[in-house]
């Protein structure tokens, strides 16, 4: 019945079945590590074909994840751009000090003096409240009416320019308080106050950031969760005969992870996929915008690190949905 | 040694259905024996209990010695390998080839490509289907599919073959030589047991037969008992 090739082997498998029939032949631990790992790659190659044979339903749940993965990461990739806006914008905050009505051009030029000798304040200039209305009527060209006062409404000012560079907003605050505890400032104006606000949108951005990467990270889960727990419906026969000739739990388990694990592979691939083409799309016309500004800002893309941040999370959110899965419907199906 | 040893065995289920009561008896190293009985006689549970798929509400079940009732959850795979299963509808996989079905037992166990190829090609020539080792074994009639499901029972080598109505849906001359292939592995030591309500091929050989009724034992027949086709010839 068999062909003439295996006529040879055949024989002498026969005997030593015979020979071998009562006791089991030992496995040693080195051949038991070394079919481990072929069945590593077994299951990794097994799963992957799997998936790319329903190309089209794969290519589906590959794009749902990858939007999901996508979506946290344009926020962050645009806050980080924002940043580094709002880092040149900061260079030319500037602060009015207003003294208080009747301060003495004595006391005002001290106060401008031990201001400008702070290491984190640029230059200081005082300007005089008659200065002021000097360049208030040149301004608005209201003459008359300013000629009409009876004294003049300015109080004195003084402009402070924050040294340039690691500014933040709590710097900018805790320069303005220490301004404010100086004698005769009544109070102190940040010019770019919105800079500040900026800074709380920021942070607020930062917070949205985190609950929205949650929120998808957990809809990652889910999607794979959902689909894992088909692929385990549609192989339950499988893996009922897989139980009863002896397989383990981790056994039964492999192919599942695996196809968590490409899931999230390939859902985090198309997303960076996704992210840069978006990026190289805006980069243009950004570009454009900024130049009417004279900025030096340039778009950031995704670095090295935060790709492979992206791409790695898919992988980690596709097995752990493909963990949970399995955990819960595995013990289910029992021979 | 005793291979399979029942010890005043009950099984009852949840619902209040109760498959076995108080069963003793034991199977030899080397014995083949037929479990018969109707439908619901608790062949199956008693075939259950043996392969763990279930646990003996009272008394023990000995395989090889070891008390089933202290086998933990996670050694349960471990006991299943040293056990061979065939079953009436085979459960073979039809995702995979042929060479693939029998191999399984093997990839679960550990072993390396080039001892498992040797093994299975081996377990295939004994079933007389090697050379369909490429194929699906959707394309194969029942007699084969029954006969690749005996070469994975058989592949890891077990000391114990179980076999589930194996000739269930089989005409008669398929049937015995189906049978005639578990005396053949019995023929070298392999303990078999097989449960079976095909009487009149039972009657026509010579091994010892356990009767099933109602959950009780309902009558022994020992081995070499006359048999009308004469011992051992599975013609």
């Amino acid at each position: 019945m068999a062909s003439n090739s295996f006529n040879k082997p055949k024989k002498v498998d026969k005997a030593k079945i015979k020979v071998t029939a009562n006791k089991r032949s030992s496995i040693t631990a080195q051949s038991q590590w070394q079919a481990y790992l072929q069945h590593h790659k077994l299951m990794a190659v097994d799963s992957l074909q799997r998936l790319l044979s329903s190309f089209s339903s794969s290519l589906m749940t590959w794009l749902v994840l990858a939007i999901a993965l996508s979506l946290p990461m344009t926020l962050y990739v645009s806050l980080e751009n924002v940043k580094q806006l709002s880092r040149t914008w900061d260079q030319s905050s500037q602060m009015s000090v207003y003294l208080k009505q009747g301060t003495k051009q004595r006391f005002a030029d001290e106060i401008t003096a031990e201001l400008r000798s702070w290491p984190q304040i640029q230059s200081a200039e005082y300007i005089s409240p008659e200065q002021a209305l000097n360049e208030f009527k040149a301004s608005t060209g209201l003459t008359d009416v300013i000629e009409g006062l009876e004294a003049n409404p300015l109080p004195g000012v003084i402009s402070v320019i924050p040294k340039l560079g690691n500014q933040d907003a709590g710097g900018l605050e805790a320069l303005e308080q220490s301004i404010l505890e100086q004698p005769h400032v009544e109070s102190v104006q940040l010019d770019l106050l919105w800079v500040k606000r900026l800074y709380q949108f920021m942070d607020l951005g930062q917070r949205l950031v985190w609950a929205l990467a949650a929120l998808l990270g957990l809809a990652v889960l889910l999607i794979i969760g959902n689909t894992i727990r088909l692929s385990i419906e549609s192989r339950r026969d499988e893996i009922r005969v897989v139980k009863l000739v002896g397989g383990t739990d981790a056994f039964v388990r492999r192919p599942f992870l695996y196809t968590g694990i490409w899931f999230g592979l390939g859902g985090g691939l198309i997303a960076w996929i996704l992210l840069s083409a978006g990026l190289y799309w805006l980069s243009g016309p950004v570009e454009r915008l900024i130049s009417l500004y004279g900025s030096e800002f340039v778009l950031k893309g995704l670095g090295p690190s935060d790709s492979l941040l992206l791409i790695f999370d898919g992988v980690v959110l596709g097995w752990l949905g493909a963990w949970l899965a399995v955990s819960r419907h595995l013990s289910r199906i029992e021979p | 040694m005793a291979n399979v040893l029942f010890d005043h065995v009950s099984k009852s289920y949840a619902g209040g259905h109760i498959a076995l009561t108080d069963l003793s008896f034991e199977i030899a190293q080397g014995e083949m024996a037929f479990l018969t009985g109707h439908s619901g006689a608790g062949k199956s549970t008693l075939l259950k209990l043996i392969m763990l798929m279930e646990k003996a509400s009272q008394g023990q079940v000995l395989v090889d010695g070891v008390n089933l009732a202290r086998v933990s959850q996670s050694n349960i795979p471990f006991h299943r390998r040293r056990i061979g299963v065939v079953f009436q509808n085979h459960q073979l996989l039809f995702d995979r080839s042929v060479f693939e079905n029998v191999a399984l037992p093997l990839r679960i166990s550990g072993y390396t490509s080039r001892d498992l190829e040797r093994r299975v090609r081996a377990a295939l020539d004994k079933v007389g289907l090697l050379n369909k080792e490429k194929q699906n074994p959707i394309e194969l009639s029942g007699g084969e599919q029954q006969r690749i499901g005996i070469a994975r029972a058989v592949v890891n080598k077990p000391s114990l073959i179980l076999a589930d109505e194996p000739t269930g849906n089989l005409d008669p001359k398929l049937s015995a030589e189906i049978m005639n292939l578990f005396e053949q592995f019995n023929d070298v030591g392999v303990s078999v047991l097989i449960a079976s309500h095909d009487l009149p091929l039972i009657n026509r050989l010579p091994h010892r037969v356990i009767g099933l009724s109602e959950g009780r034992l309902a009558g022994e027949r020992a081995a070499n008992y006359e048999a009308s086709g004469g011992p051992n010839n599975g013609q």
